[in-house]
């Protein structure tokens, strides 16, 4: 065993039991803490493969963005762990069935035999001075531009959703405009009357 | 590095409708005060342009562009130019029931322009990228539709379940592509075949990834067993939408099924034809028998969808016997009749169920149609016809259209599977023909009269009379499904 694959093996049982716990961890703020344990995982194994800008990007956006943003709305939101918990040793049963089902199924098809060294070589390793990114750049904007045009559009499609879901005009707030505010006139407020002085 | 600038004549009508979608995104927004109404104008205009652009490039050849990740040839034309006109009839039917719940913002008319362009994108796809990313966009609008009477805690809870249980398709449907890409080496439908017919494949992967593309579709679809999220979106969703959901993208549903199945795996087909098997059967039974049991019309339809759905399927098994594809195209062509005729049913369907509510009134059970004749002979005649025709009674158009799909089926040679579909359908006729029995022979419990612009009028008896039109003559429409098809394998 070779210093890579040995580094893999580490990597990939970090990963299983991080993922393990994200679904069996009690509080919620742990079980997102461990998905972002997986993601960095993940990150990793694609540096071993050689797809640098992939992981540098996984680790970014999913563990800098997406689980942190996660992360706050587990906390904000009281949610009811007892309440989700509600039917779960009755739902065991089938669901453990046809988990462990599919599991057997699947190890059956993706054992070695078929995804082995033997049916999938290694790719030859790239030249010095090879880059990923570039490289990744140059698909996206070639052969991939219609795909990647259609990717910002769906973005789009979640933009308009998430706005329109959520945005509100709430009636008998105290709200002040900031530009009306700032473009208030000595003379709006105060009003001088001019008027004659008065003898007591 | 020899880059050549796609060809975008080809995609000319997607293109159209992107930067339409763009340019309402802007104008509503500076026009909030006209924004409704000048949002339902132009994508109406936008829908009939773009109908014009299709039928305009149509030249019966198949083209491809974009690096070969887009496909244009007669099927998805033809299926395009249907979802134009589907999304249009939709939008029509819908309005006033939306302005009545004020619920008609223009970020409506909005997701409904982009939903159609992801159905665009799914049905002239020619890569596993590109299907899948018009898939999500066409899904992710009608999420938001479904949620988009923000009061209303069941649309909620109904766009919820759509979405989760939609992201897990979406899950399965991604990872048998990944496999299928893994054993093929490529994300092309046409690679993909030709990678599968030099036998360069694996096919233990190949078929492990194609259980999983199944699952992806049959959710799309709405079949059983991936049918549960059918009832609850159908009755919690506001009519409306319930109409646009229940229409066009059944025919985008379709056209992806004959993209990954018919054009990536045709080699594979024997073996998945018998998992569509499995899928048609079990949606025939349990579609027409759920069916019975319902007293919302709402799920009632829902139900009879997931039969109608597993009828489609029993047109696409039985393509290819034992190696002999002489049947391919008459099955294939069956399926694609069914699948229209589904459409124009179930818009009549839904469109008579948005007439019946009004403001602060949801038609919602069977019993609202109680003596509707009473009401009004003429809209309960139209009923009558879609009720029959959706049973099967002939002569209407979902008689023919069962027809050719038994035909397509015992040429195929499973006998006994067209002799359980007619006997279903014959149970299925008791729940159609008992609204046509409440509109007829039962006293009116709701006396309003009823009220709907001239133009939804008119559009509702047209299409109601459609069905009768093309049950006397189904020949065209079945022809031109042939011959869409013809050019395009």
């Amino acid at each position: 065993m070779d210093f890579k694959t040995f580094v893999f093996y580490i990597l990939a049982a970090i990963m299983v039991f991080a993922a393990l716990r994200v679904i069996t961890a009690r509080n919620p703020v742990q079980a997102a803490l461990f998905l972002v344990l997986a993601f960095f995982t993940a990150g990793g194994i694609w540096l071993l493969l050689a797809a640098e800008f992939l992981a540098i990007v996984l680790v970014m956006v999913y563990v800098g963005a997406v689980m942190v943003l996660f992360l706050f709305v587990v906390m904000m939101l009281d949610i009811n762990l007892d309440r989700l918990r509600q039917g779960f040793w009755s739902y065991l049963p089938v669901g453990a069935l046809i988990g462990v089902l599919l599991v057997v199924e699947m190890a059956l098809v993706l054992g070695g035999r078929y995804f082995g060294l033997e049916a999938m070589p290694e790719p030859p390793a790239a030249q010095a001075g090879y880059s990923n990114t570039r490289e990744l750049g140059r698909l996206l904007y070639t052969d991939y531009v219609y795909p990647f045009e259609l990717a910002s559009l769906l973005l789009l499609v979640a933009m308009i959703v998430a706005v329109t879901l959520t945005l509100r005009k709430r009636k008998g707030v105290r709200y002040l405009n900031p530009s009306e505010q700032i473009s208030i006139k000595r003379g709006d407020r105060v009003e001088l009357i001019s008027m004659p002085a008065e003898k007591e | 590095m020899n880059f050549v600038i796609p060809d975008f004549y080809p995609a000319a009508a997607e293109i159209f409708v992107a930067v339409m979608a763009l340019i309402i995104m802007m104008a509503t927004t500076f026009a909030r005060r006209i924004a409704r109404g000048l949002a339902y104008y132009l994508t109406q205009t936008t829908l009939v342009v773009a109908a014009l652009i299709t039928i305009g490039t149509m030249d019966g050849q198949v083209t491809l562009t974009f690096s070969n990740m887009f496909i244009s040839d007669l099927m998805g034309d033809f299926l395009k130019v249907m979802i134009y006109f589907t999304v249009a009839i939709a939008l029509l039917y819908g309005r006033g029931y939306l302005a009545d719940r004020n619920i008609d913002r223009p970020e409506y008319y909005l997701l409904t322009l982009l939903m159609t362009l992801g159905m665009m994108v799914m049905v002239t796809s020619n890569h596993m990228l590109s299907l899948y990313i018009g898939l999500e966009m066409m899904s992710l609008s009608l999420y938001g539709m479904v949620a988009f009477d923000r009061e209303s805690a069941r649309s909620t809870e109904a766009a919820m379940k759509y979405f989760v249980l939609g992201a897990l398709a979406s899950g399965l449907l991604l990872y048998g592509m990944s496999m299928v890409y893994g054993a093929t080496g490529s994300l092309e439908f046409s690679g993909i075949a030709q990678s599968i017919y030099h036998q360069a494949a694996n096919k233990t992967v190949l078929l492990f990834g194609v259980v999983f593309l199944v699952a992806g579709i049959a959710f799309k679809l709405g079949v059983v067993p991936f049918h549960m999220w059918v009832p609850d979106v159908y009755q919690g969703a506001p009519t409306a939408v319930t109409l646009m959901i229940s229409s066009a993208p059944k025919l985008a549903a379709f056209a992806m099924t004959m993209r990954l199945l018919v054009y990536g795996l045709f080699e594979l087909a024997e073996q998945w034809q018998s998992m569509l098997m499995f899928l048609a059967v079990l949606s025939i039974i349990l579609g027409n028998f759920a069916a019975i049991a319902q007293s919302s019309i709402k799920r009632m339809l829902a139900y009879s969808g997931i039969s109608h759905m597993g009828f489609v399927l029993l047109g696409l098994l039985s393509g290819v016997v034992e190696g002999d594809r002489h049947f391919a195209l008459n099955a294939y062509s069956s399926a694609m009749f069914y699948a229209v005729s589904y459409v124009i049913m179930s818009l009549a369907s839904f469109g008579m169920v948005i007439l019946l509510s009004r403001a602060g009134f949801e038609a919602e059970n069977i019993d609202d149609f109680k003596g509707l004749n009473k009401r009004s002979s003429w809209f309960a005649a139209m009923m009558m016809i879609v009720m029959f025709s959706m049973a099967g009674i002939p002569f209407f158009i979902g008689f023919f259209a069962k027809l050719s799909v038994l035909q397509a089926v015992v040429a195929a040679g499973y006998v006994w599977l067209a002799v359980l579909a007619v006997v279903m359908s014959v149970i299925g006729a008791y729940y159609y023909l008992r609204v046509v029995k409440v509109m007829y022979f039962d006293e009116p419990t709701d006396s309003a009269p009823i009220r709907a612009p001239a133009e939804v009028r008119v559009m509702l008896s047209a299409n109601g009379l459609a069905i009768a039109v093309l049950g006397l003559l189904p020949q065209g429409l079945m022809s031109v499904c042939a011959y869409a098809l013809l050019a395009s394998l």
